[in-house]
């Protein structure tokens, strides 16, 4: 065990729950997990070591941003993601902790429909938030990332969708790292009830090189019968931020939940990406591409568990390696006892570009059940140089070359992103990471 | 239109450390259709192979030049973009790229930055050479040469050099896989780029494509080496009799590269 230095001790959270007018039932949540994370072990994502990691040393809990007045106002690679338009609804910008922009539609108010920032949400929505935060999607104790979530969750948003209640545009969360002592604990619900359909897009989006950043950012969607949630998100933190990320979502009953994840980030990163189908005949699909670059280190755990009978589960992942980078890319399709019928895909490809990154892929079936069927395709490999002379014989140049091998490479996934406005976003940040 | 030259004298090239060619001289002007006969592992790829530039050849001895500009200096890519074209026998796939990308990044890579070519124009330049080359207008959007039939992947490599326009072509094999149709549709692209500013270097160890397209000059290659050359009659001859002759003219026992 490592010994942990806190930066933060009690009080601060005692202090942070007080500024907010926190809910009693959420310091008691805080405190409760801050003096179990002490003793809980890391997380052990399958083939990385990250007990040296740094997930505690961060600059400054709650840094005290100005709120970006306008749309006007936002940083210029928010505006690439939110547009320039000021009327743009059912955006929510974050700046560090601190809520700045929340825009929401006439027409999904008078719905019912909720979303709002995480502070908002505790005080205005509290009995809904207690229901659902960190009780039956992913839970406080279950190592010590998340319960130092638990305890020092400082943003995020609350998105609830009715029953019956159809969006059809996209609702977005732009989350703006722009102070270098700023940390991030972003916590994101999201429930859509009975025959409900949303689509949700989040940004993180680094402006500064910090020298040790943290953030810590956890995710629930919770689909309810029948309900269809598609979850989109890109990350973009910088080099020095060590990122947990964990997004995990249950499914009821011929729920459906597609993710489309971009992982652009450019520091050390461990992601979780879960999905429980619990409801008979329920699906999920996750859709990754990541390219990574530099020295950083990132693991990759994207899971489907099924429960429910006639449960379909599909994960296609595909990531470039640049540089020295090192990326794990762990599968795992779990198919419990009882859930006959069920299909369990995965696919995962890594292609490396330099001597020196590195990357491995494990596809992982876990079967309790005979009547069902499972398969997954996986390859790790370095760029085949008779594509690079192929392409060079015809007067591209390898610089020009290789960048349509990585883009070729990572097609099949964007290509297929259910979300046209994250598509769009990663070829553009794919575009620029490629050439960094 | 300037006419080129490709100068090609005493080249000796190696693959594994292994001597395949030991001393081609060959030289092909603008206006000029060249065909390369010979058997099978006498070295005729490995020459088209070192003329492009292709990473597992390496050219002990000798020199390529175009336009007197020495060819082994060059980059691939720098090769191309001197006007130097290799229709690949074995075409690679590239998943995720579109034959219209692809394409489209050939031109632009022989534009100035800022002085792309206009996808109304790319487009209506491509459709109109896959008409010629009767390929389906869904080919475009295909990727790469992926699951390409082999007659689809050689219609492709045709369609490249119509788009490029090279001043110095090279056809590694491009008739082989084809049945009679695809042949002839081959051979109408090709004819129609002759022209004064075009040369071409056509590898074959069939007359069949010969039959399509008329060679000003025909050369044999045996044990590495250009051994005899002559005008379209050789061409005739080796279909009608074989390669035997040669062989016992020159006292040749075993044709290929030992």
């Amino acid at each position: 065990m490592t010994e942990t230095k806190w930066l933060v001790d009690e009080s601060v959270i005692r202090d942070f729950s007080a500024t907010n007018n926190e809910p009693e039932w959420l310091l008691n949540t805080r405190l409760d997990a801050f003096n179990k994370a002490e003793e809980l072990p890391l997380p052990k994502p399958d083939k990385t070591k990250i007990d040296k990691w740094n997930f505690t040393q961060f600059g400054i809990h709650n840094v005290n941003s100005t709120p970006y007045a306008s749309i006007a106002d936002l940083p210029e690679k928010a505006k690439v993601v939110v547009g320039e338009d000021n009327t743009v609804q059912n955006v929510y910008v974050q700046r560090n902790g601190v809520p700045s922009i929340l825009n929401i539609s006439a027409e999904l108010k008078e719905a019912g429909v909720i979303f709002t920032d995480f502070e908002t949400a505790v005080k205005e929505h509290s009995d809904l938030v207690q229901k659902y935060f960190m009780t039956q999607v992913v839970k406080a104790d279950e190592h010590k990332l998340t319960a130092l979530h638990a305890a020092l969750v400082n943003g995020g948003v609350f998105l609830y969708v009715p029953k019956n209640v159809e969006i059809k545009e996209p609702v977005q969360a732009v989350f703006i790292q722009d102070d270098k002592n700023a940390a991030i604990f972003n916590h994101v619900i999201v429930v859509a009830e009975a025959n409900s359909s949303v689509t949700y897009v989040e940004n993180y989006i680094s402006t500064v090189e910090t020298e040790a950043g943290v953030a810590n950012i956890v995710t629930e969607v919770i689909a309810g019968d029948n309900a269809r949630v598609s979850y989109g998100a890109v990350d973009t933190l910088a080099e020095n931020v060590t990122v947990y990320v964990n997004r995990r979502g249950v499914t009821a009953p011929h729920a459906h939940i597609e993710w489309s994840l971009g992982s652009m980030n450019d520091g050390d990163t461990v992601s979780e990406n879960v999905t429980n189908l619990i409801g008979d005949g329920s699906y999920a699909d996750t859709k990754m591409v990541v390219v990574g670059s530099g020295k950083q280190s990132m693991n990759f755990t994207t899971k489907v568990v099924h429960f429910g009978k006639h449960t379909e589960g599909y994960i296609l992942k595909h990531g470039v390696m640049k540089d020295e980078a090192k990326a794990i890319f762990n599968g795992i399709g779990k198919i419990e006892h009882g859930a006959s019928k069920s299909n369990a895909e995965q696919e995962s490809r890594i292609l490396m570009l330099s001597e020196k990154a590195r990357g491995d892929a494990n596809p992982i079936l876990l079967i309790d059940e005979d009547d069902v069927t499972a398969g997954h395709a996986a390859s790790v490999g370095r760029v085949d140089p008779l594509q690079l002379y192929y392409l060079m014989s015809r007067g591209i140049t390898k610089r020009e070359a290789e960048r349509l091998v990585i883009h070729g490479f990572l097609a099949p996934v964007v290509n297929k992103l259910p979300i046209e406005n994250v598509k769009k976003q990663l070829k553009g940040i794919i575009e620029g990471k490629v050439r960094q | 239109m300037s006419q080129s030259t490709l100068t090609v004298k005493d080249l000796h090239v190696s693959i594994d450390g292994k001597e395949i060619l030991k001393g081609v001289n060959l030289e092909i002007k603008g206006g000029e259709f060249h065909a390369v006969m010979g058997p099978n592992g006498t070295g005729k790829s490995t020459l088209s192979s070192a003329i492009m530039g292709h990473p597992k050849y390496e050219v002990t001895q000798g020199t390529i030049t175009l336009d007197g500009e020495d060819v082994l200096e060059m980059e691939v890519d720098e090769r191309a973009r001197a006007g130097l074209f290799l229709g690949m026998q074995y075409p690679s796939e590239i998943t995720g790229v579109t034959n219209a990308e692809f394409l489209r990044s050939a031109v632009n890579a022989r534009r100035e930055e800022g002085d792309e070519i206009s996808l109304m124009k790319f487009i209506r330049q491509m459709d109109s050479n896959m008409d010629v080359l009767e390929m389906d207008q869904d080919m475009a959007q295909r990727y790469l040469n992926e699951g390409f039939s082999g007659g689809e992947k050689k219609r492709n490599e045709i369609l490249q050099l119509m788009t490029i326009k090279p001043k110095i072509a090279i056809l590694d094999e491009i008739d082989s896989g084809l049945d009679i149709d695809a042949l002839k549709v081959v051979s109408k692209g090709i004819n129609q780029m002759r022209d004064e500013s075009f040369g071409c270097l056509i590898i074959t160890h069939y007359q069949r494509l010969l039959d399509y397209i008329t060679p000003d000059h025909v050369h044999v290659m045996m044990q590495g080496r250009v051994v005899k050359s002559g005008g379209p009659e050789l061409a005739q001859r080796l279909e009608a009799e074989g390669y035997d002759w040669i062989k016992q003219e020159l006292g040749i026992e075993d044709e290929t590269v030992q």
